[in-house]
């Protein structure tokens, strides 16, 4: 079966933004950018079911500036067999890019389609479940075990109680959560072999997809900033202060 | 217009953290409807007739609802939700299911976990883990929100008495059903709404030795809590994890025991009111954000811990 795999450009997750002094948004200016950490799980669990012979292809999908070739390079290396960017350099919210994913998903008739659950910049945890409406399959969200079987898929879930382990019929959507793997570093032979696999340049006009949001930004300010405190010489000290001076216990 | 919250409940018992959302709902301004959707939840919609400001409670009570699915509870919101001028619900693991389905459906945006409402239309909500936080207006005719509970004080659970309608609406997709769960069982307090909350991070060890920190969490009625390194080497469930990605939880005391603070970990617990770390790591960036922090042995300090209270 065909997999598809939604992955997103994003600033680094070891990076620490800072707010821009005109609160227009947040410094991206030489930034160090990288595959959002849930897609890199979403592109490594398409290449475990290609592995176990579940599935034939893997085609991977970035939406964003051209650099962002650099992601779907990425996931070809990691063992994905063609890339698509659909190319824009304006602001890509959710919904729009659920249309865009849900043209895509058309186009190529996947059974299985994965994403990241959210991605670490706007934080919205939605595009996967977005698709999924907008293309009428199931979904698995926050997935932490995958098994296709037959013409289903168990999806274990990381729920706020604990586990819980959903049925659905193919073709569907996965969202993956931490816990569904560790994945692989590209190898450079891998790396090298990425460079000739295809890679198709596409616009969101050429799937009839309008990028008119309906959210605007209106500022983008600093959280209000914690100090840190004092250091406690001892156990008891830690005691006293909590009873006597911040009341806490 | 009005709006529509859609209440998180076991069936059995409405979640608190509706209170909460309610609250926001408050602050929107309009009458308040909330639907409860499952299947044998007919004390939880009393209890959502009973609380402050709810005008109405729509019930819907059929298996189809029971485990939750995201695939029935979307087609039954987006259908009721037409009416109204806003959708709100928790921005808890039911709501960041279900509610962007519903948003797609109605083609609007969602705005995810919102933590403050500045009028009807605009909204600050944390990005970047925390690390910026976005007033973002909609134009949409609907707008589709997941809120932050922590971010609001609840409404109060009694003196309301709104009426319960029941429907009759059935939206069963047929493409998904509830195979098993497997559900953390504890007597402690729950995570995002405890007062107090310990925490344990990689420098624990194993699993084992979150004993030692349950010990501490149960002389102070605390909620256990955990980072995600502890919960990636399997010393503690998922359900425990506190962050970015994980749960934010907003007590009036956070002990965080062998977590070094990364960012991640301090989106979900910086909001909380006195903050303890304990780490033997000086320089560890947790002390940045502690009240009061503890630089010594967790294995020395957790036992003292536990003998002086
Ligand atoms: C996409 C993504 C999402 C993430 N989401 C989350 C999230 O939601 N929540 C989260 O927590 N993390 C999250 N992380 C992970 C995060 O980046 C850190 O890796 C994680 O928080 C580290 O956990 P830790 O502090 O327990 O471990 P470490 O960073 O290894 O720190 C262990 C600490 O224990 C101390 N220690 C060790 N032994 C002792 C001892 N005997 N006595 C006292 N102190 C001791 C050490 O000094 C150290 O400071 C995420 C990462 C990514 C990439």
């Amino acid at each position: 079966m065909k997999v598809l795999v939604a992955v997103k450009r994003v600033i680094d997750y070891n990076v620490k933004v800072r707010v821009k002094a005109d609160n227009s948004g947040v410094d991206l200016t030489n930034i160090k950018m990288a595959m959002n950490p849930f897609c890199e799980i979403a592109v490594e669990e398409a290449v475990r079911l290609k592995e176990k012979g579940v599935a034939s292809e893997i085609v991977v999908v970035s939406i964003g500036p051209k650099v962002a070739q650099e992601q779907v390079r990425t996931a070809l290396a990691l063992g994905a067999d063609r890339g698509i960017l659909i190319e824009t350099d304006q602001e890509v919210q959710s919904l729009q890019a659920a249309k865009l994913l849900k043209a895509v998903v058309d186009e190529e008739q996947p059974q299985l389609v994965i994403l990241g659950k959210q991605s670490i910049d706007s934080d919205n945890n939605q595009t996967g479940q977005m698709l999924a409406a907008l293309a009428g399959m199931p979904q698995g969200t926050f997935a932490s075990e995958v098994a296709v079987d037959g013409d289903k898929v168990n999806v274990t879930r990381e729920v706020d109680g604990g586990l819980m382990t959903v049925a659905l019929t193919l073709p569907a959507v996965v969202t993956t959560d931490l816990r569904l793997n560790e994945p692989r570093y590209a190898s450079l032979p891998n790396i090298m072999k990425a460079k000739k696999k295809p890679l198709d340049m596409k616009s969101p006009a050429d799937f009839g997809v309008e990028l008119k949001a309906s959210l605007t930004t209106l500022k983008v300010e600093e959280p209000p900033k914690r100090s840190a405190g004092i250091k406690v010489a001892d156990i008891a000290e830690l005691v006293d202060k909590l009873k006597n001076e911040a009341k806490v216990i | 217009m009005s709006i529509l919250v859609i209440a998180d409940h076991d069936n059995g018992s409405l979640k608190p953290v509706t209170l909460n959302v309610l609250s926001a709902a408050v602050a929107i301004g309009g009458d308040i409807d909330v639907l409860v959707a499952g299947e044998g939840c007919s004390a939880a919609a009393e209890a959502a007739a009973s609380a402050e400001g709810v005008s109405k409670v729509l019930l819907a009570d059929n298996a189809a609802y029971g485990h939750h699915l995201a695939e029935n509870l979307s087609a039954l919101v987006t259908d009721l939700g037409k009416g109204y001028g806003h959708i709100l619900t928790s921005a808890a693991t039911t709501g960041k299911d279900f509610l962007p389905r519903v948003a797609a459906l109605l083609d609007v945006a969602q705005i995810s976990d919102i933590i403050k409402v500045e009028s009807a239309d605009t909204f600050m909500r944390p990005i970047y883990a925390g690390n910026a936080i976005a007033t973002v207006q909609s134009s949409d005719a609907i707008k589709v929100i997941t809120v932050r509970g922590t971010a609001f004080d609840p409404v109060a659970a009694e003196g309301g008495s709104a009426t319960v309608e029941s429907l009759d609406n059935v939206q069963d997709a047929g493409s998904s059903s509830f195979v098993s769960e497997e559900m953390a069982k504890s007597d402690r307090p729950e995570l995002t709404a405890a007062e107090i909350v310990v925490s344990g991070g990689r420098g624990m060890q194993n699993g084992d030795n979150f004993h030692m920190l349950e010990k501490v969490a149960d002389k102070l009625g605390a909620a256990m809590g955990a980072s995600r390194a502890a919960v990636d080497a399997g010393f503690v469930p998922n359900d425990m994890q506190v962050g970015q990605t994980g749960k934010i939880v907003a007590p009036n005391l956070y002990i965080a025991v062998g977590i070094s603070g990364a960012i991640q970990h301090l989106a979900g617990m910086s909001g909380s009111k006195v903050i303890v770390a304990i780490n033997k790591d000086e320089e560890a960036p947790i002390f940045q954000v502690a009240d009061y922090g503890l630089v010594a042995d967790l294995f020395e300090a957790v036992p003292e811990l536990d003998a002086a209270l």
